[in-house]
């Protein structure tokens, strides 16, 4: 453990959609280089507090702090060029261009901020790093594919890579594994969390594989109806009663 | 006071036959995201077939109040058959494509019926007045009004009321709004998709035809029709929010009013009025005044 | 900038199409003069077209342009080709840019819409006022170049290919940078864009005033080599339609296709006023559904196979 400032602060969020409290009383500090793992059953606000922390939704209340600065009230442009990425529960791509093409445009966008952005976008430096992210990716393969006829685990992992050009501090993945079959997931949670070790970045994933979460992270966030009702390390979380009776569905 | 009332009964006039077109337009926008300018053609086919068969059964000395079967058959023939043809023949080809490219192909099909009308009806106006000089008119607070003109308005009520019926009151109107909200929510839901969307198009052409075959006793039908009103549904459709019935009836009446206001108090303005509301509303309600419910993204 | 293909093709073909011009008969440069002219608009309406966006309101920046032409030469006496020319791209581009605020919010049909709407607006405004020429408009005084009043159109014809290839080469290098690359992502997925750190708004914003800028251009050029302009041939939506028409049958694969798109339809125009007079219409949307249904690449789609097929 660090003494040091916590990277990411939220503050007493709350969020509400008419009647709807999609998030309430949310209070986190996560600390640089931790990798959270974010449970709850469907609608217990998971995406909603990724939506929140990305700029994505404003907050009803609350504050996020990121390296000391307020992300309340920035969009999710802002939220990038200070040093927070996502990925999507639903793939987020470009689905008529092809993997490569993908990256290509991610990189440059995260390469040419501002008037920048009107220089020639091919560049060898340009290729060399497209050919390394599709090389720790593992996306080779399937480069000169267009994206929309891919299998939902290689978007997904495209959706990451591109999440994670701009060399974010922080990563947020929302549910990284839906949509991949079982057999798939670790070695795809393997190819992602190799790749992001080497970045030192920290991480908050969402996740209903409880065996990933065991698996792969140092501490478990449960939702439940908008709230937070544990925080702790996975082993201890997945032996709490209400998370076993909230988020697991199991009575003890 | 006389002048009042006047605007007011032209304003509502112009709005009921703005509806019935807008009408189809919106349903059509609504259920299968298709900005349909060859709507404007249903309209004019309506028009001419109605006023061609009034004028010749006129000729051949049949009683002139069979002039409203006319107009009632007109919209439908023309409904279902150019409904058919162009859903069938064209659109449904299309489903896949960008959404503004569906418009310019149906743009690319309202030239080439405006065309049509011209050599098959020539330029040379045609007037069908019999079911109009039928009903007379009547003497309304100092006024004289066509009964004709005001019956427009009681056909507008009742394709509202038709339409509100269908939408909330029938099986058929879970299917269309459930596709409205979500086409793919629709398909998983196990709804024919495709026969909707047919049924859909010729629903909408069949008010576009019958806007047209109403209006023909009341006006000249001449060459260049589908024209302006294509164009005054389209700001119809945009001020109320595309989709909307309600929206249609809320946009029908305030470019109706503002218009028949414009021809009476202000002639230079007439010509844009229109346009500057739907670019104010547009500003200010990006979506419309009755935009419909969307679905979630991420 | 000009060592890639497209760059040579421009480069060369307008310096032999200038050489030619001197010995061309009167009638072939003047289409020239007209589809170049035109081509312009055409050029910006393939920024916003790669990035799925169409205006049905063009004619408004194009009307700006001409119209812009008209009022210094009537009003201030303004003869020198350039002056009228950058006058009416700069006034086009401002109105653009102030514009393009609000319009970058709007995507489909309602940008087309909201382009149509105000493009009508200044149509009918100018219908309605005397002083802005009604619906007759106004003609147009000779357009002198350094002074020297040209005894032919050779002259202008020689300007109007100048800024068609300088316009053409600026466009061809905008589309390889970022934010020129920038047109199937918007079109294909807003949302990461933005997640990515580039503005979408910001992206638009800057495509549309290109556009707007070069319609004006256009429309300047346009007048100057008609000699007059009026609402009908200038503002009117069907001229706004008749802009997206040439846009589709162009296609938007490359930076030279805007000026043989106008050049064709130049010559579709001449032969169907000569063979069919009443079927106009019927033959532009009958092209128009032909290029969306066969060939959705335009007449560039035709020239890129040929082109491949060769090497
Ligand atoms: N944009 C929105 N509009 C209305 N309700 C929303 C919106 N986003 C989320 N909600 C509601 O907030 C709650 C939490 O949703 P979400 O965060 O998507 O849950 P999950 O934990 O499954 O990711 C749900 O009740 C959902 O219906
Ligand atoms: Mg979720």
């Amino acid at each position: 453990m660090t003494s040091a400032a916590p990277i990411l602060q939220v503050r007493d969020l709350l969020k509400t959609f008419g009647a709807v409290v999609a998030a309430k009383d949310i209070n986190i500090d996560v600390s640089k280089g931790e990798i959270v793992g974010i449970i709850g059953a469907n609608g217990a606000g998971k995406t909603c507090f990724v939506n929140m922390v990305t700029g994505y939704l404003a907050p009803t209340a609350g504050s996020i702090v990121f390296e000391g600065t307020e992300l309340v009230g920035k969009g999710p442009r802002e939220v990038t060029h200070a040093g927070i990425s996502r990925s999507f529960q639903v793939s987020q791509v470009f689905h008529s261009m092809t993997v490569e093409e993908n990256l290509r445009i991610a990189l440059a966008i995260a390469e040419n901020r501002g008037v920048n952005a009107l220089r020639l976008m091919e560049s060898d430096a340009l290729e060399a790093k497209c050919s390394d992210v599709l090389r720790r990716y593992k996306l080779e393969p399937h480069k000169h594919m267009t994206v929309s006829v891919l299998s939902q685990g290689i978007r997904k992992l495209l959706d990451i890579a591109m999440a994670v050009v701009s060399e974010p501090r922080i990563l947020l993945l929302d549910e990284p594994t839906s949509g991949i079959s079982v057999e798939e997931k670790f070695d795809f949670m393997d190819v992602v969390m190799g790749a992001l070790k080497e970045d030192n970045v920290t991480v908050l994933f969402v996740e209903h594989d409880m065996e990933i979460v065991e698996r792969y992270v140092s501490r478990v966030l449960a939702f439940y109806q908008g709230e937070i009702i544990a925080d702790m390390a996975p082993d201890k979380a997945l032996a709490d009663n209400k998370v076993r009776e909230f988020v697991i569905g199991k009575r003890h | 006071m006389e002048t009042f009332l006047t605007i007011l009964l032209d304003g509502l006039q112009f709005s009921s036959y703005l509806f019935i077109v807008s009408a189809g337009l919106t349903i059509i926008f609504g259920v299968m995201k298709i900005l349909n300018v060859c709507h404007g053609s249903f309209y004019a086919w309506g028009a001419y077939t109605a006023a061609f068969f009034i004028g010749k059964f006129s000729d051949m000395g049949l009683p002139d109040a069979l002039g409203f079967l006319i107009i009632i058959a007109a919209a439908i023939v023309v409904g279902v058959v150019l409904g058919l043809i162009i859903e069938q023949g064209i659109l449904k080809h299309m489903y896949h494509r960008d959404e503004v490219l569906i418009v310019l192909a149906t743009f690319g099909l309202f030239l080439v019926l405006e065309d049509i009308i011209l050599i098959a009806f020539g330029t040379d106006p045609y007037f069908a007045y019999q079911p109009m000089a039928l009903l007379e008119s009547v003497e309304m607070g100092g006024v004289i009004r066509d009964v004709y003109g005001l019956t427009l308005i009681g056909v507008a009520t009742f394709v509202a009321v038709g339409c509100w019926l269908l939408l909330n009151k029938t099986k058929w109107g879970v299917i269309l709004k459930a596709v409205i909200f979500d086409r793919e929510m629709g398909i998983s839901m196990g709804i024919n998709v495709p026969f909707v969307y047919t049924l859909t198009f010729i629903g909408g052409a069949i008010l576009g035809g019958l806007g047209g075959a109403y209006i023909a006793p009341t006006i000249s039908v001449a060459p260049g029709l589908g024209t302006e009103v294509i164009v005054l549904s389209f700001a119809v459709v945009v001020v109320g929010g595309m989709g909307s019935i309600a929206g249609a009836a809320i946009g029908s009446l305030i470019i109706g009013l503002l218009r028949a206001l414009a021809v009476h108090e202000l002639p230079q303005v007439e010509l844009f009025v229109v346009f500057a509301v739907m670019a104010i509303v547009l500003v200010f309600r990006p979506e419309g005044l009755f935009a419909p419910a969307k679905p979630r993204k991420i | 900038m000009l060592r890639d293909t497209t760059s040579k093709v421009v480069l060369f073909g307008g310096i032999a199409i200038i050489l030619l011009g001197a010995i061309m008969p009167n009638w072939i440069v003047n289409q020239l003069m007209f589809g170049f002219s035109r081509a312009l608009a055409i050029l910006g309406l393939l920024v916003l077209w790669r990035t799925g966006l169409v205006s049905f309101g063009h004619a408004f920046y194009f009307g700006l342009g001409a119209y812009t032409v008209a009022i210094v030469d009537i009003q201030l006496g303004v003869t020198d080709v350039f002056v009228r020319l950058f006058g009416g791209a700069i006034i086009a581009g401002i109105a653009g840019f102030i514009i393009g605020f609000i319009m970058r919010n709007y995507r489909d049909i309602f940008f087309a819409m909201l382009n149509t709407a105000i493009s009508m607006v200044l149509y009918g405004i100018i219908v309605k006022t005397e002083s802005l020429g009604s619906t007759d408009g106004f003609a147009i005084s000779l357009p002198t170049i350094f002074g020297i009043a040209p005894e032919t159109k050779y002259p202008l014809f020689i300007i109007i290919t100048m800024i068609a290839m300088i316009s053409a080469l600026l466009i061809n290098f905008y589309l390889k940078t970022t934010v020129g690359r920038l047109t199937t992502p918007i079109r294909d997925n807003e949302i990461r864009v933005e997640y990515l750190g580039f503005s979408v708004a910001h992206a638009i914003h800057l495509k549309y005033t290109i556009s707007a800028v070069l319609a004006g251009g256009a429309g300047a050029l346009m007048a100057m080599s008609l000699g007059q302009v009026d609402p009908d041939s200038m503002i009117n939506w069907t001229v706004s339609g008749e802009l997206v028409f040439i846009t589709i049958l162009s296609g938007p694969g490359n930076v030279i296709a805007p000026f043989i798109g106008s050049l064709v339809f130049e010559v579709l125009r001449t032969y169907a006023f000569e063979l069919a007079p009443q079927a106009w219409q019927l033959i532009v949307g009958a092209t128009f559904l032909t290029v969306i249904f066969f060939l959705p690449g335009g007449i560039w789609s035709l020239i890129a196979k040929l082109g491949r097929k060769k090497s």
